[in-house]
């Protein structure tokens, strides 16, 4: 019947694998809202993945990083992102630089020379900490991919959060690295930031205009 | 001699089954469409019905366009016969090894093409030279998950494979998981299911394995039609036997583990049926160029797959 | 072995003097071709069953303090069976074949010296006698290739055929200047114990790989291939393609395992791999676009090449790791295709040659319906297709399949980047056997399938039996190989025993019935059973059917989902065929382009449909390197042209120049 043979291995490498998979996934995608979708799925994921190390490495200072996640990553931006769109009626299919195909093929590329480079270099450590590194630089190295090779601005924010999910990865990866709380939070308000910056930009090329009282005008709040 | 008898229960059983599998998912089908949908085993009076029809042949078709739909229809049978479903101990059953069994259902689907342009309309071309497309696009990707499965158990044969993932902690894998969902997009394209292809549809544009098979009536439409009913099944049992073979009966040949193994295997073949009707209804058919992309995603993941385990196997 | 080897060489040269009388011997030559071919092939056959010695001799030819050595061992005669054994039908096929030439003058010497050279240089045991063989069967070919001058496309081939070989002649020449060392003896005896520096070995592969491999057809010395081997004749096309490529594998064999024998360097399996992956890819790629039927052969033979050239990659990454074993099964199953190869894709040409005789038509979108026609060559030609396409039960997927067992065995590889390589390869192989088949369910059905798209694939005959029983012959040995391996892979096994010492027997839990590479636990395979299976079931199925349902059957217009169109151009073409592969691969590859050109609504003029494809091997290197060649020959000519003075003043500089360097290298 099923055995397990090492559960906390096991499921930590599930975890971490499965961050790495919904990064080819977010590659895949051609439709903004199955990005935005994915990586909210992809902030769940790390948010187990971080609660779990907390559980593991007993450091229950992982377990704040684990709820950020939660809250802000897949459930405040997911949310946020959606509604620009809507508000902003942004188009809504990614055009891609390098076709989908090709982008994948450089992934793998990518992930296999993350390994080549990883496995050597940390051969003192134990293995999880190994495979999570080698996963974590992997998701860094697709989230950088997707910058490059997507031409719409919400979806070059989402690689690049995608990219900080993997060095949040690396952070709760490592057993007893120090500061981890403070920079998801770091992280987290420099997203935040950058996220207004797309929603101004925007509103300034529609409205040209970012002064709020000429927007209430559209409004039709005042005449 | 047991080997043998086993072997001539899974001829007959898969042969019986096959319709009703199908009836099952067009059933579930129709039921999330809110319709009532045709009987449980409308496709054994489909085929039935066929078998009686007179054959209408094209005045140029060969030999070739007779003899394909029993050639091809044996080619499935033998593979789905080769497969391991409710016990490993069938007797032809090493005669084919992973590889060789996809390579078997190749020559099928040779076969097929071949008849889909002997007549020399141009349905039959675009059939023909679609399936093929398709076909060529999923072979990379079986193969990866072959590599990822013999990367793990060290073997191709599909008994052992069985046995091994039953006797064995192999325990939650996320290459196996990622091999599963390989296959299961290469069964999809093999089967001609949405979203690859429509097998409910008769406009031209829409049709890949409907289109090759135009020509055919009477009992050779029956037998080409039986042929992709039998693969249907059989890709159901290999994906139960490489990836969930729990229940079946591994070498013991007592009366017990063989019931068991049936009662196993007819459960996974309802839930497979089941899962492909809901599965079926909730996407919509690809475009025939995107198919690129779904099936290379197929091939990604099972290499994804195998590196994941060389790097566990590697530290 | 070696007298047998002096009498058909003999029967040979008689073949070819009395070859030089013209047509009218044209039975006499190809029939003592055929016998020499037979009296060779025997007892090469015999050496290989009852696994005896090497036979070696030196005689006082070639020059004079050299001498010439020859050899007969285990490889050389694995070979000289492929070699002779395919020789003997095509040389009966020629006989009738033959009479459809125009000018059989221009065949009729150089064939049997054709088949002569490549037996010598399988035999060579020196550089010397190797080299001068190797350039004799260039050069005989290359004649066989003029021989149909008068068609357009021949000549350009020709002269890119004879740059292309003496560049490889070249290489090979100075890799065995290298391997011996200025040692002044060139006897592979002596060049196999040289000891050899890293670089220097690096230098030899390179040089090896670029001699041998251009011969064979390795991407991206692969451009001269296709257009000789469609511009001779289809006799000679399945000499050069089935045979010749092989003997070019057989030097790159020597070469690599037996010359350069101790452990070579993991790298090198690398290279090999990936060369191989490239080419088998590329080449089908450039067959399924074809609709010249001998182009897309040949286009074929490139993808074969690679794949045989990926068995060996296997064998030399195993063996620099010293898994003996699975460098034995690797070989193996490299060895095994070269042999399955010579035999379809001769079949193949031979089947191309007999629907050039009977329509005069090589292009496929002007064939059609010849099933009818020509049933027996369409029923060889099945044959062929199926083989060639790796399904079972036929040879074709047993070396494949092999193959791939030698690819699952590589992940116990240690070195990171054959771990990594050795999948994407075996991916890239699982590719080029789908696509072949789509290019072969492509070739059989716009050739022999659905109407006849002119009159005169409308009008064909069946050729005479002389043509059509050596193709039943290739098609039996294909059918029997892949039934019963078990008997060439005995014959590989002094083979393996001799190239890898430490392999022991070659898939030693194989037998009449199963093939099985490490034993049934791993993998096996029985085309027997899996052929008397079907028989049976189909049997079963038949009879069944016609006696309890129906056996009736009328004819009747197509169906054609209602709306039959008798015009035979709406029957698929072979470029309408390809045109998935096109857009997905060959926008990729080839930089494909489709362009429809619509006359405007009013205009009743035709439609034009237009595909460009680039073809990057020639783009990417050639291009750009006879461009260089051209320009530097332009700076070059000044020198043509000088006054007197300036001729004197270019004399005196380099009499001054070559005094000063030995005034200072004193």
């Amino acid at each position: 019947m099923l055995a397990f043979a090492n559960l906390s291995y096991d499921t930590a490498h599930v975890l971490d694998t499965g961050v790495l998979v919904l990064s080819f996934a977010l590659l895949y995608q051609r439709r903004l809202f199955g990005v935005i979708k994915i990586y909210a799925m992809q902030a769940l994921l790390l948010a187990a993945a971080a609660a779990w190390q907390a559980h593991a490495q007993e450091a229950p200072h992982l377990y704040i990083t684990a709820g950020i996640a939660l809250v802000f990553k897949a459930m405040v931006i997911p949310i946020a992102l959606h509604r620009i769109i809507v508000y902003l009626n942004i188009h809504r299919t990614l055009e891609t630089a390098l076709g989908v195909g090709p982008t994948m093929v450089v992934g793998v590329a990518l992930v296999a020379l993350s390994i080549l480079l990883v496995l050597p270099v940390t051969a003192a450590s134990g293995a999880l900490t190994r495979e999570s590194l080698a996963a974590a630089l992997s998701i860094v190295l697709l989230g950088l991919l997707m910058m490059i090779t997507r031409r719409n601005a919400v979806s070059q924010v989402v690689g690049f959060m995608s990219l900080e999910n993997g060095l949040i990865l690396a952070a709760v990866g490592v057993k007893g690295m120090p500061l981890v709380v403070e920079l998801s939070i770091a992280f987290s308000v420099m997203v935040a930031f950058i996220i207004f910056g797309i929603f101004f930009f925007h509103i300034r090329e529609r409205f040209d205009t970012l002064d709020v009282h000429d927007m209430e005008r559209f409004r039709g709040e005042r005449q | 001699m047991t080997g043998v008898l086993l072997e001539a229960l899974q001829l007959l059983l898969v042969l019986v089954l096959a319709p009703l599998l199908t009836g099952i998912v067009r059933k579930v089908k129709a039921r999330l469409t809110a319709k009532r949908g045709p009987a449980l085993i409308q496709p054994y009076r489909d085929l039935l019905r066929l078998l009686r029809k007179d054959v209408v042949l094209a005045p140029n078709a060969s030999w070739l366009f007779r003899t394909s739909p029993y050639l091809i229809f044996t080619a499935v049978w033998l593979a789905a016969a080769i497969v391991p479903t409710f016990t490993t101990g069938l007797a032809v059953s090493r005669t084919a090894d992973l590889i060789a069994l996809v390579a078997l259902l190749g020559t099928a689907r040779f076969a097929l093409a071949l008849a889909g342009m002997d007549v020399g309309t141009s349905f039959g071309g675009i059939g023909s030279s679609r399936e093929m497309m398709i076909a060529s696009l999923a072979e990379p990707a079986m193969l990866m998950v072959t590599f990822t499965v013999a990367l793990l158990v060290r073997s191709t044969s599909l008994p052992h494979i069985a046995e091994f993932m039953v006797t064995h902690a192999v325990g939650i894998r996320v290459s196996l998981f990622l091999g599963l969902v390989s296959l299961v997009i290469v069964a999809i394209a093999e089967n001609a299911r949405i979203p690859v292809d429509n097998p409910a549809t008769h406009l031209e544009l829409t049709m890949v394995h409907e289109a090759m098979i135009l020509e055919y009536s009477g009992r050779h439409l029956a037998l080409v039609e039986a042929a992709s009913m039998v693969k249907l099944l059989l890709y159901l049992s290999l994906i139960s036997a490489v990836f969930l073979p729990w229940g079946m009966d591994i070498g013991d040949l007592t009366a017990a583990a063989v019931g068991t193994g049936l009662a196993t295997y007819a459960a996974k073949l309802g839930i497979g049926a089941v899962l492909l009707g809901v599965f079926e209804t909730s996407i919509a058919k690809m475009r025939v160029f995107r198919l690129a992309e779904f099936l290379g995603g197929a091939f990604l993941l099972g290499i994804l797959a195998a590196i994941f385990l060389y790097v566990s196997q590697g530290l | 072995m070696l007298s047998a080897l002096a009498v058909g060489l003999g029967l040979y040269t008689t073949a070819a003097i009395a070859g030089l009388a013209g047509r009218r011997t044209l039975v006499a030559v190809y029939a003592l071709a055929g016998l020499a071919a037979a009296v060779i092939a025997i007892p090469a056959l015999s050496m290989l069953v009852f696994a005896t010695p090497p036979e070696q001799t030196v005689l006082p030819l070639g020059l004079p303090w050299l001498g010439g050595h020859f050899r007969v061992d285990a490889l050389s005669a694995f070979f000289q069976l492929v070699v002779n054994g395919a020789a003997v039908l095509i040389s009966v096929y020629a006989i009738e074949y033959g009479g459809h030439d125009d000018e059989p003058g221009r065949v009729l010497p150089f064939y049997p010296i054709f088949l002569a050279a490549m037996n010598l240089v399988l035999v060579a045991d020196d550089a010397f006698v190797f080299l001068v063989s190797w350039e004799l069967m260039s050069l005989a070919s290359w004649l066989l290739v003029l021989s149909t001058h008068r068609q357009a496309e021949s000549r350009p081939a020709a002269f890119l055929y004879l740059v292309m070989a003496s560049a490889g002649t070249g290489a090979l020449l100075l890799a065995f200047g290298l391997l011996s060392g200025g040692a002044g003896s060139y006897a592979f005896d002596a060049l196999r114990g040289a000891a050899l520096d890293p670089a220097k070995a690096a230098i030899l592969f390179g040089l090896a790989l670029v001699g041998a491999g251009s011969k064979a057809g390795l991407f991206p010395l692969h451009v001269w291939l296709p257009p000789a081997h469609s511009a001779a004749p289809s006799h000679v096309s399945a000499l050069m393609s089935g045979i010749m490529t092989k003997v070019a594998l057989y030097g790159l064999v020597r070469i690599l395992f037996d010359l350069m024998g101790t452990t070579p360097p993991w790298w090198w399996g690398v290279v090999v791999l990936i060369l191989g992956g490239v080419t088998a890819l590329m080449g089908v790629l450039y067959a399924v676009m074809q609709h010249d039927l001998k182009r897309l052969l040949a286009y074929h033979t490139v993808e074969n090449i690679g794949i045989i050239v990926i068995g060996l990659g296997l064998a030399l990454a195993f063996r620099a790791n010293r898994l003996d074993a699975l460098a034995g099964l690797a070989l193996v199953a490299a060895l095994l295709h070269v042999f399955n190869h010579a035999m379809f894709k001769s079949l193949l040409f031979l089947g191309s040659g007999a629907v050039l005789v009977a329509t005069h038509e090589r292009d496929m979108e002007h064939l059609g319906g010849l099933i009818h026609r020509m049933p027996r060559t369409a029923f060889a030609f099945l044959i062929g297709s199926v083989a060639i396409s790796a399904l079972p039960p036929f040879n074709g997927f047993v070396s494949e399949w092999l193959t791939f067992q030698a690819i699952l065995d590589g992940s116990l590889l240690p070195q990171w980047l054959l771990k990594l390589a050795v999948p994407v390869v075996g991916a890239m192989l699982a590719l080029s056997a789908a696509l072949a088949a789509v290019c072969f369910v492509k070739a059989f059905g716009v050739v022999f399938l659905g109407r006849p798209r002119t009159p005169a694939a409308a009008e064909a005959h069946e050729v005479g039996l002389i043509m059509v029983a050596p193709m039943a012959g290739f098609a039996a040995i294909c059918t029997v190989v892949g039934i019963v391996p078990i008997g060439l892979v005995s014959l590989l096994r002094p083979v393996t025993s001799l190239l890898l010492p430490g392999s022991g027997a070659a898939l030693p839990e194989s037998s009449l019935l199963w093939l099985a590479p490490f034993g049934a636990e791993r993998s096996s395979y029985s085309g027997l059973t899996i052929l008397l299976a079907i028989a049976l079931l189909a049997g079963v199925l038949v009879i069944v059917i016609h006696r309890f349902a129906s056996d009736r059957a009328r004819r009747s217009a197509p169906w054609d989902c209602g709306f039959p169109d008798p015009r035979v151009e709406t029957q698929y073409t072979a470029g309408s065929f390809a045109q998935p592969i096109r857009r997905i691969f060959g926008s990729a590859a080839f930089a494909a382009r489709e362009r429809v050109v619509m006359p405007e609504p009013g205009n009743a003029s035709a439609a034009e449909f237009e595909v460009t494809l680039r073809d990057p091997a020639w783009e990417g290197i050639y291009g750009p390197v006879s461009g260089l060649v051209s320009w530097i020959a332009e700076r070059m000519n000044v020198l043509q042209f000088q006054t007197i003075r300036r001729y004197l003043s270019l004399m005196f500089a380099a009499l001054v120049l070559l005094l000063l360097i030995v005034a200072v290298s004193q």
